[in-house]
């Protein structure tokens, strides 16, 4: 029960930091079509923003501000770059974006160094937000699912309640049609890019002062940022939550559990020894191959159901 | 009020329109005739700025080449495209209101949502349901009434009655007589040469990217030679 209780916290929390990141390269790929490879390097411009910031005004003022100058950025990236880009299609703005990746990590690296900063849990985050029997649940963790929580509120009022919402939707599906109406769809297109980038720094924030910040910080996530996105269906941010959630929990389970193949067979009345075929892959614990875990499902996924979750592509 | 000179228009590198001429004036109703394929969509399309076109193309005496869709729409034209392009997700009203320019509903501005719903009462029943689901007629009927919620002074309609029913195509057909009777100038792409004649004050036919005729409805009944090589199938 204690197991459960903390693996399903630690789950969705983590789902949610996840969500927090994909979001934004969900909404600017259904928007533009742009896969945006340079996502991740928002994240940790944001992680990094925030830290130097920190030092001067404080955390709290840092969460917020860090992810406005992170957005200023990516609208910056979004007129200057990526729209200069885009009459030559979408292989050209994925290049874009590719090399875009590259440029901020050597920028981060010779503006701060190889080696991780100190970007620490402000003091008022310390300590345990309450304790499930004996494991304490870290106030930071709750913390993060509170902001994400509440910028998915923000993201959902915002897209369905105002009229730049509408216009976003209408531009989904006809952007033609909405510049026709009178709309200014380009200036649409680079709000939704600075709006989705702001959201990766945020998300950058709240990962690097609960994680790492460090020019690797990413690293990891970039790739399970990806299976979020095609797991979720590319254009659905519903679906992208789901998908979201659905790893992290994937992940916090499957780490804390000790079931193998062998066990099963055992459990089946089958003997299994170390003189067993296949033994050695037969003993592998599900802990051991949990962080393969998220590829297998996109593999699966790509197999039985290439439009995703909640996807509405062609098949 | 609009004056096209010499219009041409490229997909890429294939040569659509070489050098169309047509004029609209201040509350006429003006169609543009042709068989399929002959480049009058495009024609409304490179007005609206949507493909790449040279020439000169003038709207109240300025210049709309080179100009953006959505800064052509601010200076008062209005553009129904055939597709319809209905935002599907959004409701019936919510497809309305975004035909407005602005937010604050225009108090000097010819439409209002009630205007609308007077004209069409079917729209003010499905006012809030999502705009995939209603029927094709009832998508006409929106994407028309969408775009005059943007105030534009002069409306350009591509093939508005095709696979309507009679009684949704006479509808429409009022519906044209009152925007006609609101001062605002129509540009009509249709394929029925019924309809056009009955409405229109004057019509362009289109031929292999050019104007082939130009007259009124008097003079194309006149004219069998026009209507065998250019219109009838």
């Amino acid at each position: 029960m204690e197991f459960f209780v903390i693996s399903l916290l630690n789950g969705v929390s983590y789902g949610l930091l996840l969500f927090m990141l994909s979001s934004g390269l969900t909404l600017i790929f259904s928007l533009m079509g742009v896969l945006n490879f340079a996502h991740a390097a928002f994240y940790m411009m944001g992680a990094y923003a925030a830290y130097s910031l920190g030092l001067k005004i404080g955390f709290f003022p840092a969460l917020i501000l860090a992810p406005l100058v992170v957005g200023l950025l990516g609208a910056l990236v979004e007129r200057y770059g990526l729209r200069t880009v885009h009459p030559y299609g979408h292989v050209a703005e994925l290049l874009f974006t590719f090399g875009l990746a590259y440029l901020i990590d050597e920028i981060v690296k010779v503006g701060w160094g190889l080696t991780a900063v100190p970007f620490r849990v402000p003091a008022a985050l310390h300590g345990p937000l309450f304790t499930v029997y004996a494991t304490e649940f870290p106030k930071m963790r709750g913390f993060m699912m509170l902001v994400a929580l509440l910028m998915l509120l923000a993201v959902y009022l915002l897209v369905t309640r105002t009229r730049i919402g509408l216009v976003i939707q209408a531009a989904l599906t006809h952007p033609h049609m909405a510049e026709a109406l009178g709309h200014n769809v380009p200036r649409v297109f680079m709000l939704v890019f600075g709006g989705g980038t702001a959201l990766a720094g945020l998300a950058g924030v709240i990962g690097g002062v609960a994680f790492i910040t460090s020019p690797s910080m990413a690293d990891s996530l970039v790739p399970i940022m990806f299976v979020v996105v095609v797991v979720g269906g590319m254009v659905s941010l519903a679906g992208s939550f789901l998908a979201s959630l659905l790893i992290g929990l994937i992940q916090s389970f499957a780490i804390g559990l000790d079931w193998s193949l062998g066990g099963l067979l055992d459990a089946l009345g089958v003997a299994v020894n170390a003189h067993t075929p296949l033994y050695s892959l037969l003993k592998l614990q599900l802990s051991a191959v949990a962080p393969t875990l998220p590829y297998l499902l996109l593999v699966l996924m790509l197999i039985f159901r290439p439009k995703g979750l909640l996807g509405t592509r062609a098949d | 009020m609009l004056q096209v000179e010499d219009l041409h228009a490229y997909y890429g590198k294939s040569h659509i329109l070489h050098g169309v001429h047509l004029q609209v004036g201040r509350g006429e109703i003006v169609s543009l005739l042709g068989r399929n394929g002959v480049g009058r969509s495009t024609t409304i399309k490179a007005i609206m700025g949507q493909v790449d076109a040279a020439g000169s193309v003038l709207f109240k005496n300025e210049q709309m080449l080179g100009l953006k869709a959505y800064q052509i729409a601010h200076k008062g034209l209005g553009y129904v495209p055939e597709s319809r392009d209905i935002f599907p997700a959004l409701t019936v009203e919510q497809n309305l209101l975004l035909g407005m320019k602005s937010s604050k509903p225009d108090k000097s501005g010819r439409w209002s949502l009630a205007d609308m719903y007077r004209l069409f009462p079917r729209l003010e029943e499905r006012a809030r349901v999502q705009a995939g689901m209603i029927s094709g007629g009832e998508q006409q009927m929106l994407t028309l009434c969408r775009t005059l919620m943007g105030d534009p002074d002069l409306i350009m309609i591509d093939e508005p009655t095709e696979g309507l029913a009679p009684k949704v195509v006479e509808l429409l057909a009022e519906l044209f007589k009152e925007i006609k009777n609101r001062g605002v100038s129509i540009l009509l792409v249709e394929q029925k040469l019924a309809i056009a004649l009955n409405i229109s004050q004057r019509l362009y036919v289109m031929g292999h990217g050019r104007i082939v005729f130009e007259g009124t409805p008097q003079e194309l009944r006149q004219n069998s030679t026009i209507r065998k090589e250019w219109l009838e199938v």
